[in-house]
């Protein structure tokens, strides 16, 4: 038993939901200049616009559920903290590494492709389902991320 | 699930009865104009651009003075206006419009006309705020705002740099002009940065007085006025009045023309048609008496249209099929639950000659996927209710809207049902309430199991039902290598990746990293072993052997084949794709968790209990919306490139009908008689 196990794994939260955040509220910054821009020009295509803005945003979601389940997992949540090796703390920062990383800057490349696909809609609004798909690419592997860190936290016996 | 058959119909009919004949086909909307007959010495083409110009121009005169209207007295719209559709009037309604077009035009000049003066009339009421403005600083002088002379005198206002006072102005007097020493200086107002005065002075005198204050920096007003500036500035609030008057006056002629918008409306919408049927006739080849209309029509269609034209019109009709090389517009039939789906396909693209109508099969996967990432029995019916109602509510709206609303309520039946399946209801809302408020936790049970606590056994499933869409996109693949007689194709590039792939997947099951995934172990019979290996083996050599059979050069045909068999990468990314059915699926209940978690951290007392209720309404609704958006992407995403990627290319021109093509309202259509 040492007290540093409970820190590490409380550090891996933290990771999960500070970088994939970050990189989420970049995305959708990024993805929300060019569809003000838009929005200028014309106002009408605000609905659309707003979705292809709000696309890079799901990293910071999938931030908080891995923070959330890593949290319920060592007892913050709810009392009770549970006594963690140094070896579980650092497995579970370790698991927590790839939703962090690869949703920060898959976050990012989501944004400046939202903003490339948000000219597409300026230009010809009836191309939108098209335009929605180019996000939909880069955030496959921020969903890929989001799986090993959920398969390796809930695997982690604690 | 088809591809609605396109004919060609040829109608060659006599000129007087050109116009009816249009007309008809117009209101009827089922032909796509498209000539193949040249222009020669007996065929010539109409020119109809100035008259088409000129009913475009009286629809977008009239289009334009209704959005003055709208400017002025705002049409009462609901919040769901844009669901409402266009309205439905009457034929004799509409006839009666079109008798009257000409004053309607006028009306639509009249409102324009009013809207500029209008314009003109603020332009001048502000013109007049700002002498008030400027004469505002003169107001304590008691002689007109002028130069005015006597015999002896001369009197002349300016305005001096800010902070010049009477005794400086002296003083620049006594050294730049010293021999002027008549001259009386008045300090009307003062400013931060300009002071307002009048100088008398002798007529002799004038000239050196002025140029002395002026390289101080003295400079005369920009204005001159005939009257003191108290009088002038009543003068001018009484003519701001008059323009206001006039302004209201302008605005209430305007408002009282609003009564007609229903009708310029229609007027506007039959210019629109018209200027659409002057395009049309001026493509048509026409001889001295005849006219020649031709263009593609659903074959469904072209028989009846055929036969009434023929009934009663002296003409001839002639429907043929297809040519070889033709590439006719595509229109989507399909059963009324997948035809909701046909939005879908129509974004990626329609299908092109040859290919088949994605649609029907498609859409069963759309609705299972759908619902799977969703995942929330609750969410679920909030979707079907809310997108029910409106389909009921308002059955104008538009076509598209509502295969779109109706799309996402039959998703939400199966979100529905895969939130009774994995136990999703908001979440974990019951077992909070229940812990929270009746101190005893009750837990709804999940029908098949909850995927929080067995995450891999949902994503086993996911990747199976991935290997099924992909294997059914492979499958669609094969039947149209066959239905085009194309064998080798489909034994090449379909049969021998089947026994790849089932190979390879029956080679997996039984192996020890299954085993670690599953935690079950699954040992097959000697025979089956064997049989997966030997497919496996047998499709790779296939495919390594098959793949470039176009390539004379054996070396060459070896490479590609082994470069196709490379794709056996592809087809892993492609299944492990599918791993998005639970992540997303995990999204949905994990985040709904944490915002019942945060409402249950509050006290357990009225103020926690209203704030709960807060927390809860706002929190979900974010997360309904959120992963709506997301089950919807990464649904189309894995029709589009999974699936789609193994058989479909799209690409068709989709069906644009000769029709009457209105903005605001729709005539009750006649029937064929």
């Amino acid at each position: 038993m040492s007290e540093l196990g409970i820190v590490y794994a409380l550090l891996g939260a933290a990771v999960a939901v500070l970088l994939s955040g970050t990189g989420s509220a970049i995305g959708v910054g990024i993805a929300g200049q060019a569809a003000s821009g838009v929005v200028t020009e014309d106002p009408s295509k605000f609905a659309k616009v707003l979705i292809i803005q709000l696309l890079p945003g799901t990293q910071g979601l999938y931030g908080l559920l891995i923070g959330f389940i890593t949290l319920s997992k060592i007892g913050v949540l709810g009392g009770g903290l549970a006594d963690l090796s140094v070896q579980t703390g650092l497995l579970i920062l370790a698991a927590c590494l790839p939703i962090g990383v690869v949703g920060l800057l898959s976050a990012i490349a989501q944004g400046k492709t939202a903003a490339a696909a948000i000219g597409i809609v300026a230009k010809k609004p009836d191309q939108f389902g098209k335009a929605m798909l180019f996000p939909a690419m880069v955030e496959t592997y921020a969903i890929l991320a989001l799986l090993i860190s959920f398969l390796a936290v809930s695997g982690i016996q604690v | 699930m088809a591809v609605l058959k396109m004919q060609r119909i040829s109608i060659c009919a006599l000129k007087k009865d050109r116009k009816a004949i249009l007309e008809k086909l117009q209101s009827m909307g089922v032909l796509e104009v498209n000539h193949i007959l040249e222009e020669d010495e007996d065929f010539h083409k109409m020119d109809t651009v100035g008259k088409k110009q000129g009913f475009e121009k009286a629809a977008s005169s009239i289009d334009q003075s209704l959005d003055i209207l709208e400017r002025y007295a705002p049409e009462d719209k609901s919040m769901f206006a844009a669901l409402e559709g266009k309205k439905l009037i009457s034929s004799e309604e509409a006839v009666k419009v079109q008798e009257e077009r000409r004053e309607l035009l006028k009306t639509a000049k009249q409102i324009y006309d009013l809207d500029r003066e209008h314009a003109e009339r603020l332009a001048s009421a502000a013109k007049l705020t700002n002498s008030i403005e400027s004469l505002t600083p003169w107001l304590a002088l008691d002689v007109p705002l002028k130069v005015m002379k006597t015999d002896r005198t001369v009197f002349f206002p300016g305005t001096m740099p800010g902070g010049t006072t009477a005794e400086k102005v002296y003083e620049i007097l006594a050294e730049k002009a010293p021999e002027a020493e008549s001259a009386d200086v008045h300090i009307i107002s003062q400013e931060q940065s300009t002071v307002y005065l009048a100088v008398i002075c002798l007529r002799e005198e004038a000239g050196a007085v002025e140029d002395a204050l002026r390289s101080e920096g003295f400079a005369r007003p920009s204005q001159s006025w005939e009257e003191a500036p108290a009088r002038e500035k009543e003068i001018l609030e009484q003519k701001i009045a008059a323009c206001q008057d006039n302004i209201s006056e302008i605005e209430e002629k305007i408002k009282a023309l609003a009564s007609e918008r229903e009708r310029l409306k229609i007027a506007a919408d039959y210019y629109r048609v018209r200027a659409d049927k002057y395009e049309v006739l001026g493509t048509l080849p026409q001889s001295e008496r005849t006219f020649v209309i031709s263009g593609y029509i659903p074959a469904a269609a072209a028989d009846k249209t055929a036969d009434y034209l023929m009934k009663k019109y002296d003409c001839m009709a002639d429907v043929e099929e297809m040519q070889e090389d033709e590439e006719p517009p595509v229109i989507l039939k399909n059963n009324p639950f997948s035809a909701n789906m046909e939005g879908v396909v129509e974004s990626y693209g329609l299908p092109v000659k040859g290919e088949i109508d994605p649609t029907t099969i498609m859409s069963f996967f759309y609705v299972f996927f759908f619902g799977m990432m969703l995942s929330d029995a609750a969410y679920g019916v909030i979707v079907s209710i809310v997108c029910g109602i409106l389909v009921l509510k308002f059955p104008r709206m538009s076509a598209g809207m509502k295969k779109s609303l109706k799309l996402f309520f039959y998703c939400g039946l199966s979100t529905i049902v895969w939130g009774v399946l994995f136990g999703g209801y908001f979440g974990n809302i019951v077992d909070i309430v229940t812990g929270k408020f009746f101190g005893t936790t009750i837990t709804p049970p999940a029908l098949w199991f909850v995927p929080l606590n067995e995450p891999m056994k949902l994503l086993l499933y996911s990747l199976l039902f991935g290997v099924i869409h992909l294997f059914t996109g492979l499958a669609i693949k094969g039947y149209l290598c066959i239905r085009d007689g194309k064998i080798m194709d489909f034994f090449c590039d379909v049969v021998l990746w089947f026994m790849l792939l089932i190979g390879l997947i029956l080679m997996l099951l039984p192996s020890d990293l299954f085993a670690s995934i599953a935690q079950m172990e699954i040992v097959f019979p000697g025979w089956l072993d064997t049989l997966a290996k030997v497919l496996a083996i047998a499709g790779a050599a296939g495919i390594v052997l098959m793949s470039g059979r176009s390539n004379k050069n054996p070396a060459l045909r070896i490479a590609l084949g082994a470069y196709d068999l490379y794709n056996i990468t592809g087809w892993l990314s492609d299944v492990l794709s599918y791993s998005r059915l639970l992540a997303l699926g995990l999204a949905t209940g994990v985040i709904a968790s944490v915002i019942n978690q945060m409402g249950s951290m509050l006290p357990n007392n009225v103020i926690g209990i209203i704030f709960f209720i807060l927390i809860f309404i706002v929190g979900h609704s974010m997360n309904l919306a959120i992963n709506l958006l997301g089950a919807y992407v990464h649904t189309n995403r894995l029709q589009f490139v999974e699936f789609f990627g193994k058989f479909y290319e799209g690409g068709g021109r989709p069906f644009h009908p000769f029709r009457e093509n209105t903005k605001y309202a729709e005539i009750k259509e006649e029937t064929l008689s």
